[in-house]
């Protein structure tokens, strides 16, 4: 018996994803709503028609127009099957089982939202979630390591972080970003216990926040993001553990010092400020040698800077990155 | 022992129908039944593997604290009888932590030997499982009645007080292994302590309604 089901997730790792069914949908859909977002839809040809797809099972979400594909989309990764991605979630404001976030966030109110910004910036002021969107959004596809040791590869839509920093004009003095979550006990059902100290911090350094392959996502799989993965806006940091990646942001701000953030804070020893995805340092209590990707049975290697290395492995030249973990 | 005495009269001490053994035997299998099935039916969501590992923890400890009730039961309700399931529940407990370790080995690390004994040395939430496993084992093994025989009584009885050792490792296993909320294990612990205290002497009350 369990050998069927085995077989069954083998089979998932190998060839069968949900991509299809999202093509087909969207093939349909770009005759209805072709007005408002076939032109930028159809852009391209061959790869072009895979960047943009559609949540499963009528979710309901809003489709978001006029997403373009992004030569720093990650290539040949199996996308993460829909539910997969939104059924399994680490989002203590809901609850700290993984199928708590999607079974509790409908509580979420994600619009209308803001942003305050403020801190070391020449133009402190409000960002509405309405005008993120109104930006030009890109498909970004990147794998997500946990500090769990799974992974996903998901196909997240957004606009690059930077250029909303631009907006508002950090000083020099800014050599740091912090980032705060809603912190709402009639919304988050799980804030209303001391598991973390809330509200969920996090923070980059100032040049990793700029990087091109940083981003502010808005959606996923061609929509507007649900709830539990951290609707309306959060941070997609590929290259480090998942939890640096902060969701439902209501707060950015600008500052001198490295922000204390919420594991660091819940466990120095186990949780650094840099969290960079690295096989080489394991967590005190499990190894970070390999992860399991969700829809695969064996282990796979964890990538350094889980394979982003590349692009960013310079940020931390001359860093000891055991020390600095 | 005194507790044999206290509370009798509500149920006849030696009362056990036959039914009643299959009866446990089934209730016991049906955990493992749903979660073979729900493997098979694909229902365990995006992680199966590391949800059958934690479902077959969780049970081997419910199975375990479950054993533990039955003495606690005897004493309390008078009802004699129900020792003999006392070895039943406690196999049943092995074979999930069994089942447990086994699906951690081929499901989880799928027999990469070098890893899992790299985990038993560092990681010290395995090293607790494990030595809990081991427990258990030894129990489960001289649990056999010839087994029973040639340790002789009471070096068996001593020998399985160790049950207590194992559910505190196997609890303390559980701790080591949360990120933050340890809500789960403290229940399981809360649990245990109250099995604890239900064994402790206390001074012989006598209940007037219970004479009658
Ligand atoms: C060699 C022995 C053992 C090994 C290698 C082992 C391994 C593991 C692993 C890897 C997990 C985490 C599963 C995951 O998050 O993916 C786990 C969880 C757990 N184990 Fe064990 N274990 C062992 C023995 C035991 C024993 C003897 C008990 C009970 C008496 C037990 C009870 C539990 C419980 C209650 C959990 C948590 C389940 C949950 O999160 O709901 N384990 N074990």
């Amino acid at each position: 018996m369990l050998i069927r089901s085995l077989a069954r997730w083998m089979e998932r790792e190998s060839a069968v994803t949900p991509y299809d069914d999202y093509l087909n949908r969207r093939t349909f859909l770009q005759g209805t709503a072709g007005v408002i977002a076939g032109g930028a839809l159809a852009l391209g040809s061959g790869r072009a028609q895979a960047a943009v797809s559609r949540p499963a099972d009528g979710e309901g979400l809003a489709v978001l127009p006029g997403v373009q594909e992004s030569p720093l989309s990650t290539s040949g990764e199996t996308l993460t099957p829909y539910k997969d991605a939104t059924s399994y979630n680490n989002y203590y404001e809901f609850g700290t089982d993984k199928g708590d976030p999607v079974r509790y966030a409908a509580s979420l109110k994600p619009r209308p939202w803001t942003i305050t910004v403020d801190g070391a910036c020449a133009k402190p002021g409000v960002l509405d979630v309405e005008t993120l969107l109104g930006m030009p959004l890109e498909e970004r596809i990147y794998r997500l390591r946990c500090v769990e040791a799974w992974s996903m590869v998901i196909p997240w839509v957004g606009v690059s972080l930077k250029a909303v920093i631009d907006r508002f004009q950090p000083l020099s003095s800014a050599r740091f970003i912090r980032f705060e979550t809603l912190n709402d006990p009639v919304q988050m059902p799980g804030v209303r216990r001391a598991v973390l100290d809330w509200p969920y911090v996090e923070g980059l350094r100032m040049d990793e926040a700029v990087h091109p392959l940083t981003i502010l996502a808005v959606g996923l799989y061609g929509s507007v993001l649900p709830n539990q993965n951290g609707a309306p806006a959060r941070l997609v940091v590929p290259w480090k553990y998942g939890f640096k990646s902060i969701k439902s942001i209501v707060r950015i701000s600008f500052v001198e010092t490295a922000p204390l953030t919420s594991w660091a804070k819940a466990g120095p020893t186990e949780y650094g400020f840099y969290a960079n995805v690295n096989p080489a340092v394991d967590h005190p209590r499990w190894s970070q040698a390999r992860e399991r990707r969700i829809g695969e049975f064996r282990r796979r290697e964890t990538l350094p800077f889980n394979g982003y290395g590349e692009q960013v492995a310079d940020l931390y030249k001359g860093m000891d990155l055991a020390k600095f973990y | 022992m005194r507790g044999r005495q206290q509370g009798g009269g509500l149920i006849n001490p030696r009362w056990f129908p036959r039914w009643l053994k299959p009866v446990v035997h089934a209730a016991c299998l049906l955990p493992l039944v749903w979660v073979v099935l729900a493997a098979w039916q694909d229902r365990l969501g995006a992680n199966p593997i590391e949800a059958i590992t934690r479902f077959l923890g969780d049970w081997a400890l419910r199975g375990l604290l479950v054993a533990l009730l039955v003495t606690p039961l005897r004493r309390f309700s008078g009802w004699t009888a129900v020792m003999r399931l006392r070895r039943p529940l406690g196999l049943w407990a092995f074979a999930y932590a069994l089942l447990h370790l086994l699906s951690y080995v081929v499901l989880d690390q799928y027999f990469d030997w070098a890893v899992i004994w790299g985990d038993i040395l560092k990681r010290t939430y395995i090293t607790l499982g494990m030595a809990s496993a081991v427990i258990l084992l030894v129990l489960a093994v001289t649990s056999i009645p010839a087994l029973i025989r040639r340790l002789g009584g009471r070096r068996w009885v001593f020998l399985h007080k160790s049950v207590y050792l194992a559910s505190v490792l196997g609890i303390l296993h559980y701790f080591w292994m949360v990120k933050a909320d340890t809500s789960s294990p403290w229940l399981y612990a809360v649990c245990l302590m109250f099995l604890l205290v239900l064994r402790l002497p206390f001074p012989h009350r006598r209940n007037p309604a219970l004479k009658s």
